[in-house]
């Protein structure tokens, strides 16, 4: 795979705060087009203020965002969306009473002559699910009808539907059986091989191994580490996340490897 | 995926997919097959999963005339059936109005006032201040979009529920009705005048009826078949032939059959055009249209609605405008209907009449379901049933409760439906 040097996505020393509370201190990211950074971190660790200032959500208080090696500011979600960032958060915000087709192209529906233009919509969504091989039972029938895991591939695409650059998926495994994170983490992939820059929330470290290029680690608000997957432990990474390198447990296990040489 | 974990595992998972999705047809799709018995199938497949549509209300009218021609024998009169067109225009545009509202899955219960200080507006103004009538009428309007701006602000805005808005609306403004009408206790309409001939007007012409039978078949065959073209030419299953044909022959035997009867009669009402009209142009622009789009998911989800970029109070203060302004216009109508406006107009059970309409047709009083052609059929069960009841000289009391009875029964199909739609994953 073939990664440009400039990061499609840059934070540098992004710092939020909400009242007495610091939430991130001087976090790094970088996010290049085809990669997948898996972005992990215990409960509370900032992720999600981290995502949501990606997101427009909540404006930084400090450093700055980068988009293709430019900074830009980006204070409003229009703004994130404007750029091409794609957000699919946790709870999917699918409308249950409206068919595949509408939920994909909310908000941004085709419209010729003053009505919707059903069969472009229908036609494009048609393509854009072919491409990702999501197989769902049919376009046109409401959302309600689908299992969790077809309607977590179904707010991945209609994210895609705008033609992002980055897309952010915010614990997209989590409510989802075994066959069906399967699937979307199939998507996952599919994502990246078509170039976009995917960040990836989980608390699943199998799935994070399982897709994911880089894993950075979030802690109490501050960086702890961008490790590559291929040539990290399991437990290094578990240890960046806990803070644990340094406990009881290690000091043990060192002086028994010590004791046993 | 040069950087991957474990590269081998995850590309083999990969390529089975992919050599899997071209295979033959995945046994959980639901393709429709093409021709007349697809259509069947599809039509059973709908049945068991709890998605009625109309059937309900249509087997429901059926039953009604059935029985009232076998009581009282001149039920099925061109007469009789003439008259009930003239009833239901009225109380019918507030009950798309209700439509509209039930939609976002919220309750307007001012509609009966607003419509009564309409009427109310129109005849003070046109009567005792001499204004032109079509600009009292207008005015009229005009304060009931105001009124609907009034509750859709204090809910969309403030966040109070509407069932709590538009009843303190539905108090308000039948306050506000008496005020305006003072110490007259009934103004008669002009004679001939503008507001009189409204439910009162027919085209004696029989070629009117005809005419309108005539294109409403005609519009829904080219809507339909160029419909169904553009979508073969985009290569997405269509609608077959057969059922279109179908659907446009049942179609014109129910048209013509009302044209007949009617011209049996004093000809085509206008306020049945009208009626007919509003349901026809809610219906195209609740479906067809980006805004319908956008009523429609602020029914289903408000998070995903706002989500995705929807206004979601503009919305919410634009239905309950058209809600208010519908009931506007369905107060000029029942003062047509009445020969006058008087403080009384649009209370009792108005009302009620036209939210039990709403949900007898198929809207769903939960949010995001439902059809403005459920105003008219839902109207024509309630007003079939009045009617009868009249011919047969029943009270009004008993009246009361067999309506009564009849809205439970619709509620209870829109509650078991809905049931049956989420244990079998459709709804």
């Amino acid at each position: 795979m073939v990664q440009s040097d400039i990061p499609v996505l840059a934070l540098r020393g992004v710092s939020k705060r909400f009242g007495a509370v610091q939430v991130l201190t001087g976090v790094d990211l970088e996010v290049h087009a085809g990669q997948v950074v898996a972005l992990v971190g215990d409960n509370g660790a900032g992720k999600s203020t981290l995502v949501k200032t990606i997101a427009g959500v909540h404006p930084i208080d400090e450093g700055s965002i980068e988009w293709s090696g430019r900074p830009v500011h980006v204070t409003r979600p229009q703004d994130a969306q404007a750029l091409g960032v794609a957000t699919v958060y946790q709870d999917l915000a699918l409308c249950d009473n409206l068919d595949v087709v509408a939920n994909l192209f909310l908000g941004r529906e085709l419209v010729r002559g003053g009505r919707l233009d059903e069969v472009a919509m229908e036609k494009r969504a048609k393509e854009l699910l072919d491409t990702l091989s999501i197989r769902i039972p049919s376009v046109r029938i409401p959302v309600a009808a689908l299992s969790g895991g077809q309607r977590q591939v179904v707010a991945i695409a209609r994210a895609l539907i705008g033609d992002p650059k980055v897309v952010i998926l915010d614990e997209p495994t989590a409510a989802l059986g075994v066959e069906q994170t399967a699937q979307v983490l199939d998507l996952v992939e599919r994502l990246r091989d078509r170039g976009l820059g995917v960040i990836l929330i989980s608390h699943n470290m199998a799935d994070v191994r399982a897709v994911a290029d880089q894993v950075a680690v979030l802690r109490l608000g501050r960086n702890n580490g961008v490790f590559p997957v291929a040539t990290t432990s399991h437990e290094t990474i578990i240890s960046a996340i806990t803070g644990a390198t340094d406990n009881a447990v290690t000091r043990r296990q060192a002086r028994v490897a010590e004791t046993t040489k | 995926m040069s950087k991957h974990a474990t590269p081998e595992k995850a590309s083999t998972v990969t390529e089975t997919t992919d050599s899997a999705a071209p295979a033959a047809v995945d046994p959980r799709l639901l393709v429709r097959e093409q021709g007349l018995a697809g259509y069947l199938e599809e039509f059973k497949r709908k049945l068991r999963s709890g998605d009625l549509g109309s059937i309900p209300v249509v087997i429901g009218l059926i039953l009604i005339a059935t029985i009232f021609q076998a009581i009282t024998g001149n039920f099925l009169t061109a007469g009789n059936l003439s008259n009930i067109t003239l009833y239901i225009a009225g109380p019918g545009l507030i009950s798309v109005g209700i439509v509209f509202v039930l939609l976002l899955g919220e309750i307007d219960l001012s509609l009966g006032s607003v419509a009564g200080v309409s009427a109310a507006v129109s005849a003070v103004l046109s009567i005792q201040h001499g204004v032109n009538e079509y600009l009292a009428a207008i005015l009229a309007v005009l304060a009931a979009l105001a009124i609907g701006a009034l509750h859709g602000f204090f809910f969309a805005k403030i966040g109070v529920p509407a069932f709590v808005v538009t009843l303190a609306g539905l108090l308000a403004w039948s306050g506000l009705q008496g005020y305006v009408m003072g110490n007259t206790g009934t103004l008669n309409n002009i004679p001939n005048g503008f507001i009189a001939n409204l439910d009162n007007y027919f085209f004696a012409d029989v070629a009117a009826a005809y005419g309108l039978a005539a294109i409403s078949v005609v519009g829904y065959l080219v809507a339909a078949l160029l419909g169904a073209r553009s979508r073969r030419e985009a290569g997405l299953p269509a609608k077959p032939v057969s059922e279109i044909a179908l659907r446009a022959v049942v179609l014109a035997v129910l048209a013509f059959g009302a044209a007949y009867t009617l011209n049996q009669d004093r000809g085509l009402p206008l306020a049945l055009v009208v009626f007919l009209g509003v349901v026809v142009v809610t219906d195209f622009v609740l479906r067809r249209t980006a805004y319908g789009r956008k009523v429609f998911a602020v029914g289903g989800g408000v998070e995903a609605a706002r989500r995705a970029g929807i206004n979601v109070a503009r919305v919410r203060i634009s239905v309950f405008m058209i809600s208010a302004g519908l009931a506007a216009v369905g107060g000029l109508f029942i003062a047509s209907q009445a020969g006058f406006a008087d403080k009384q107009l649009g209370s009792g059970n108005v009302l009620m009449n036209s939210i039990a309409a709403a949900v007898i047709g198929g809207t769903s009083l939960f949010g995001g379901r439902g059809k403005t052609w459920s105003a008219l059929l839902g109207m024509l069960v309630i007003q079939s049933i009045v009617t009868g009841l009249d011919l047969q000289g029943i009270s009004q009391s008993i009246q009361y409760m067999i309506t009564g009875a009849v809205l439970l029964a619709a509620v209870v199909l829109d509650s078991v439906s809905r049931r049956t739609q989420k244990s079998s994953g459709r709804g």
